[in-house]
C-alpha cells in the first residue's frame, strides 16, 4: 500500500490532458467537459424554472431557485448601487457554477477515475494511463479563467464610468494626489506600479483562494482515501460535512469579492 | 499548476453562461418575482380598502338602521294619536246622532199626541152633535146649529 501510495495520490493529481506532451495548446478535457456539463445543467435547470415560473403556487424548485436569486439581487442591491443588467446575473453565474465545480468534492475519490478507468479498459486503453480528475475548480485553469474574466469586467465597468480618458488619469494619478505638476510627473511611475499590483492583486487573489481551497480538499480527500478502510469514515466524514460548508463559502466568497471589485470600478475613487 | 488552452475554453464556457443567465434566466425570473410582490401589495391594499368599505357600510347600516326605528316609533305615536281622534270622532257622532234621534223622537211623540187630541176632540165634537141631536132631534135646525158647534169646536 504504502509503495504505491505516492502513484496513487499522482494518478490522482493528474489531468486528462488531451495531448500527451502537453503545451500550451493542449486540453484538460476532464477540466472542460466535466465544468461544461455542469455549466449546463446550472443554465438548464434555471432556464426552465424561468420559463415554467408561476407567479401563484411556486414549486418547491422555483421556489429553491427563487431563493437563490433573491440572495444574490440582496447582495448585489447592497453593495453594488450604479446600475447595470449584466452584475447580477453574473454573480448568480458565479455563485452557481462554482458551487456546482466546488461540490464535485463530494463524490466519492474515486468513483469516477474507477468509472473512466474501467471505459478506458473496456475501449483497449491501459487503466493506469486513464486519468480524471473530478473538479474543476481545482484546477488554475479554472478559476484563473473565471478571475481574469471577472478583471476584463473589471476594466470594462472602469471605462465605461469615467471614459478611456478618465480611466488612464486614475492609472497614474490615484492613490497619491498632487497639485504640484513636477511632484505629480515623479508620483505618476509611482501610481501607475500601485494600480498594475492592485489590478493583477484582484485575479490572482480570487483564483488562488478557490484553487488553494479545492486543491486542499480534494488531497484531503485523497489522503483519507489511503487509510485503512475501518478509518476511513472516521476521517471522511468529519471532512465532508466540513467540506460542504467549504464548497458554499468558496463560491459565495468568490461571488461576493466579484460584486465589491465591479463596485469599486465604478465609483470614482 | 499548468496553464493550457484550458483556461481559453473555460473562458469561453463561463462568458456563454453568463450571457445564458443574462438573457434567458435573471430577467424573466426577477420581473416574475417583482410581479408577485406588486400582487401581494395590491392585494394587501384591496383588503385594506375593502375593511374601511365595511365599516362605511357598517356605519351607514346603523344609521339607517337607527332612522328606521325613530320613524316607526313617530309613526306609532302618529298612530295612536289618530286612533284616539277617531274614538273621540265616533263618541261625538254618537252623541250627537242620540240627541237628534231623541229630538225627533220627541216631536214624533208631540205630533201623535197633537193627533190623538184632534181625534179626540172630533170624536168628541160628534159625540156632543150626537147628543144634542138626540136631545133636539126635529125642531133643530140642522144649519143653525152646525154653525153654533163650529163656534164650539173652535171655543175647545
Amino acid at each position: 500500500m504504502a509503495s504505491n501510495a505516492t502513484e496513487y495520490i499522482k494518478h490522482h493529481l493528474t489531468f486528462w490532458n488531451s495531448s500527451h506532451e502537453g503545451g500550451f495548446w493542449s486540453l484538460h478535457v476532464d477540466t472542460f467537459s466535466i465544468s461544461l456539463l455542469l455549466g449546463f445543467i446550472f443554465v438548464g435547470v434555471f432556464a426552465s424554472v424561468a420559463r415554467n415560473a408561476k407567479l401563484e403556487n411556486p414549486g418547491r424548485l422555483q421556489l429553491f431557485v427563487e431563493s437563490l436569486i433573491e440572495m444574490v439581487d440582496t447582495q448585489v442591491k447592497e453593495i453594488f448601487h450604479a446600475k447595470s443588467k449584466v452584475v447580477a446575473p453574473l454573480a448568480l453565474t458565479i455563485f452557481c457554477w462554482v458551487f456546482l465545480m466546488n461540490a464535485m468534492d463530494m463524490l466519492p475519490v474515486d468513483l469516477l477515475p474507477w468509472v473512466a478507468g474501467n471505459i478506458g479498459a473496456a475501449l483497449g486503453h491501459d487503466p493506469h494511463h486513464v486519468y480524471l480528475r473530478v473538479v474543476p475548480s481545482a484546477d488554475v485553469n479554472a478559476t484563473f479563467a473565471m478571475s481574469l474574466s471577472v478583471m476584463l469586467c473589471i476594466i470594462g465597468f472602469s471605462i465605461s464610468a469615467k471614459g478611456v480618458g478618465g480611466w488612464t488619469k486614475e492609472l497614474f494619478t490615484a492613490p497619491f494626489h498632487a497639485h504640484n505638476p513636477v511632484l505629480a510627473l515623479i508620483l505618476a511611475p509611482v501610481n501607475f506600479a500601485f494600480q498594475m499590483v492592485e489590478l493583477a492583486a484582484k485575479p490572482i487573489s480570487l483564483s488562488l483562494r478557490l484553487f488553494g481551497n479545492m486543491y486542499a480538499g480534494e488531497l484531503i480527500f485523497i489522503l483519507i482515501a489511503l487509510l485503512p478502510w475501518g478509518a476511513q469514515w472516521l476521517l471522511g466524514a468529519p471532512w465532508a460535512i466540513f467540506h460542504i460548508l467549504v464548497i458554499t463559502l468558496q463560491a459565495f466568497v468568490f461571488m461576493m469579492l466579484t460584486i465589491v471589485y465591479l463596485s469599486l470600478a465604478v465609483e470614482a475613487h | 499548476m499548468e496553464f493550457n488552452a484550458t483556461l481559453l475554453g473555460q473562458a469561453i464556457t463561463f462568458a456563454i453562461l453568463v450571457w445564458f443567465t443574462m438573457k434567458f434566466v435573471w430577467p424573466p425570473l426577477t420581473n416574475m418575482m417583482d410581479e408577485r410582490a406588486k400582487r401581494i401589495a395590491d392585494g394587501l391594499a384591496a383588503a385594506e380598502r375593502g375593511k374601511q368599505d365595511l365599516e362605511a357600510a357598517e356605519k351607514r347600516a346603523g344609521d339607517e338602521l337607527r332612522k328606521a326605528k325613530q320613524q316607526a316609533t313617530e309613526i306609532v305615536m302618529a298612530a295612536e294619536k289618530r286612533a284616539s281622534q277617531i274614538v273621540e270622532e265616533a263618541k261625538e257622532t254618537a252623541r250627537t246622532e242620540g240627541a237628534r234621534l231623541v229630538a225627533e223622537a220627541k216631536s214624533d211623540i208631540d205630533q201623535e199626541v197633537l193627533r190623538a187630541k184632534e181625534t179626540l176632540r172630533e170624536h168628541v165634537a160628534s159625540l156632543a152633535v150626537a147628543g144634542a141631536e138626540k136631545i133636539l132631534r126635529h125642531e133643530i135646525d140642522k144649519a143653525k146649529h152646525a154653525e153654533l158647534l163650529a163656534s164650539i169646536k173652535a171655543e175647545f
